[in-house]
């Protein structure tokens, strides 16, 4: 039996692990084509329309850009966005990197790791809500807290200078165990010889966090900044419950403006040109982010 | 969400309402697909958004079968945030409801998309007399081409809830409540009791010496945030008492009046009260304001509501409600904002004489009056009408305030015009900035010709 024409055999079993891969794969491209290309297409092409639902779309060109363009709600939205990203992103990173670094350093405990991340565990909504109450000017623990701290009551969500922190602080508190669980990660990639290393050389704990964890932590941390980058400028939940956009249009978030364009007023062939907008934004910041911290390659060799 | 100020009929509640679109049109289309009634008869979908008003429509829609035994009805109910969703969702896959409770804002753009039925041609419909109703009411649903689009079921007003108890604190007995005046210069006697009845932290009335506006605890007027486009229940009747017009037609004008200065010193008057103590500033209400808990909590004593909103205040533990007019302006009077709600047919219905009998029915004086008996909201037939004032004397409220508004006919119309969508996104964040005080009233002079540019090009967009 063995001997039997081995060439051939061998050769078709080739040709049918290409059937196979082909059909292992097929599934996950039709969906990757029905359900991402072909909106992505429609979204496109929507946004060179005038569309009401209701009625036939209506080709009009780069009119929706054009009004984009002069349309102040617009600016302002990607001004509110990118304060919210900076803020949310610049908090959320720091804390998260230390608390990696001191789950790597101090505690390895699987309690802690696991304590860490329960504010992940409740939803964006619920966690929103919950913040809406203690915060609220009149009745919210926070507030009575400052006031019995003998500070004056802060409009957490009320008041335009402090709507936007607020809301970045929340999501740092939602997502700041995750982040640091990414990071924790990363930081199991680093021999612990090289801190040995350090310590035999007499380099203090500072000394070896920027000169060995911050170097060789670099492509996790990039690919970390860049999920989490895309994720902070996609807000919406958190303000749609809180503040809605307000007060006036301090909150008034991208997300949050596509939305109200497309079902509240449905205009969708503008919200579609805002939504290639944010896309075109998104594109962009990545890259920038993907070159910049040359997420790509690693200095563990 | 959309912007939906809590003036309209939205009693509470805010939700995401983002993932419901798909799920809702998925749920629709599963409804549907259950098919008509058993025995050859006709069914039809019916919807509202009023949770309080079901059990009432529920009755109603049994005694139409009990007359109709060919036909069966299907009594849906969906939150004020979900249901215009919902609705055009259906109406995009083909699977709405065939009758549903329709709002003045609204139905200008369904109807301009020929996604309603006109009622006058439909026999049941068309044999109804508009003057069955309160007056004016039907009007409101019929377009500039003579198209009649929805039949009245309610109507609302607005006027001064307070607690009997907080005015007793304050020395007061109900009857000064009467008669008040008001104007935008120095706010009349309405502004004298706005002040008496507030109180700051040392309890320093805010008509008295050293009243300190910024250390208020008990507010004489409760916030129902800044009104957004209409100002329905905070600012539109106090304006309106001045003589000024929403629009230069009572309905379906094409000239906004935001430049009168009139209103301007309305606004003015109104957000004022924030720094005189006497409201409560954005920055406490926010965007969720809730005057029915400020009033009973005791944070507020007056606070100016829709008589949507009756069942609410009753429903407070702990008060004696009293209900009070609204204060006589300029012209001599109180005036209110008059609105009302009607039942539409969708164009898609497969079935539009049944449902044109289930609207002529759900108009008549038959279900008004079961509707009345509620007490729920004042039915759009006067024996509805009569019905729910009864109901209300029962729940232990006097609603004359609200009716005499009607009866002496001191009120004036929602703003119907087309891109009411538009219009209110524009509007709503420029009234909170008003009210946050980072923005003079008169600057609405500003945006009337852009307004007015919405309604002209009858888009609901732009």
């Amino acid at each position: 039996m063995t001997t039997t024409a081995p060439p051939t055999g061998a050769r078709r079993r080739r040709r049918d692990d290409t059937r196979l891969a082909l059909a292992f794969i097929a599934p996950a491209t039709l969906g990757l084509l029905v359900f991402y290309f072909w909106p992505l297409l429609r979204g496109v092409w929507l946004s060179f329309t005038s569309w009401d639902v209701l009625t036939p779309a209506r080709f009009v060109g780069v009119e929706n850009y054009v009004e984009m363009i002069g349309d102040p709600v617009f600016w302002n939205a990607v001004r509110v966005t990118a304060l919210y990203v900076v803020i949310n992103i610049g908090v959320q990173t720091v804390v998260a990197l230390l608390i990696a670094v001191l789950m790597q350093r101090l505690s390895r405990s699987i309690l802690l790791r696991s304590l860490i991340l329960t504010p992940y565990l409740v939803s964006n909504v619920v966690a929103a809500l919950v913040f809406l109450w203690i915060l609220d000017f009149q009745l919210g623990i926070g507030n009575n807290a400052l006031e019995w701290l003998g500070l004056d009551r802060i409009g957490f969500f009320t008041s335009e200078t402090w709507v936007i922190p607020t809301i970045a602080l929340v999501n740092v508190w939602r997502h700041m165990g995750y982040t640091a669980l990414l990071i924790f990660a990363g930081l199991l990639t680093i021999p612990p010889t090289m801190y040995e290393a350090a310590r035999v050389d007499g380099a203090s704990e500072v000394r070896s966090f920027f000169s060995i964890t911050m170097p060789l932590l670099r492509p996790i941390l990039g690919l970390v900044l860049i999920v989490s980058v895309i994720g902070s400028f996609q807000v919406f939940d958190t303000v749609a419950v809180t503040t809605n956009g307000g007060p006036v249009d301090a909150s008034r978030v991208l997300q949050l403006y596509i939305y109200e364009k497309a079902f509240a007023q449905f205009d969708f062939g503008y919200a579609s040109a805002l939504s290639v907008a944010l896309l075109l934004m998104l594109m962009v910041v990545t890259f920038l982010q993907y070159r910049i911290t040359r997420a790509g390659q690693t200095d563990l060799s | 969400m959309h912007r939906t100020t809590t003036s309209r009929r939205r009693t509470t509640g805010r939700r995401l309402a983002a993932t419901t679109v798909l799920a809702g049109a998925a749920g629709l289309v599963a409804a549907c697909g259950a098919g008509p009634g058993s025995g050859g008869g006709v069914a039809l979908d019916y919807w509202l958004w009023d949770a309080n008003q079901l059990p009432a429509y529920q009755a109603c829609v049994e005694a139409f079968e009990a007359e109709n035994p060919d036909i069966q009805v299907r009594i849906s109910q969906y939150g004020w945030d979900d249901y215009w969703q919902k609705l055009t969702a259906g109406f995009v896959a083909g699977a709405g409801p065939d009758v549903f409770t329709d709002h003045l804002t609204r139905y200008p753009e369904y109807a301009a998309r020929g996604l309603l039925l006109d009622l006058d041609g439909l026999e049941a419909t068309a044999a109804v007399d508009p003057d069955d109703y309160q007056p004016g009411l039907a009007d409101l649903w019929v377009t500039p081409d003579g198209a009649r689009y929805g039949l009245p079921k309610d109507f609302d007003t607005i006027a001064l809830f307070y607690d009997v108890n907080a005015l007793a604190e304050a020395g007061m007995t109900p009857e000064d409540l009467e008669g008040l005046t008001w104007n935008p210069e120095d706010g009349g006697t309405f502004e004298e009791v706005i002040a008496h009845l507030s109180v700051d932290a040392n309890g320093v009335r805010g008509d008295e010496e050293g009243f300190d506006p910024d250390n208020v605890v008990t507010y004489g007027l409760a916030s129902n945030g800044s009104g957004g486009a209409e100002g329905q229940t905070q600012w539109s009747w106090l304006a309106a008492s001045t003589g000024w017009t929403f629009t230069d037609q009572p309905v379906w004008g094409t000239h906004y009046n935001l430049d009168d200065p009139n209103l301007h010193a309305s606004l003015a008057w109104y957000f004022g009260l924030v720094d005189k103590g006497f409201l409560a500033p954005y920055e406490e209400v926010g965007s969720s304001p809730n005057p029915t808990q400020a009033l009973g909590s005791g944070r507020a004593v007056l606070s100016s509501n829709g008589s949507w909103m009756i069942r609410s205040y009753t429903s407070l533990e702990g008060i004696d409600l009293g209900v009070a007019p609204l204060p006589a302006g300029p012209v001599g009077h109180p005036m209110s904002m008059y609105n009302g709600l009607a039942d539409s047919i969708s164009a898609q219905t497969e079935h539009p004489e049944e449902a044109a009998r289930l609207v002529a029915f759900l108009g008549s004086a038959d279900c008004q009056v079961i509707v009345g008996e509620h007490g729920v909201v004042f039915p759009a037939v006067p024996a509805g009408t009569d019905a729910a004032v009864e109901a209300f004397a029962e729940q232990g409220v006097d609603v004359q305030p609200f009716t005499d508004l009607v009866d002496d006919g001191y009120t004036f119309f929602f703003p119907v015009t087309d891109g009411y969508g538009a219009i209110s996104a524009l509007l709503t964040p420029v009234m909170d900035e008003i009210y946050i005080g980072s923005r003079d009233p008169a600057t609405l002079a500003d945006l009337n010709d852009q307004v007015d540019e919405i309604v002209a090009s009858g888009s609901t967009g732009g």
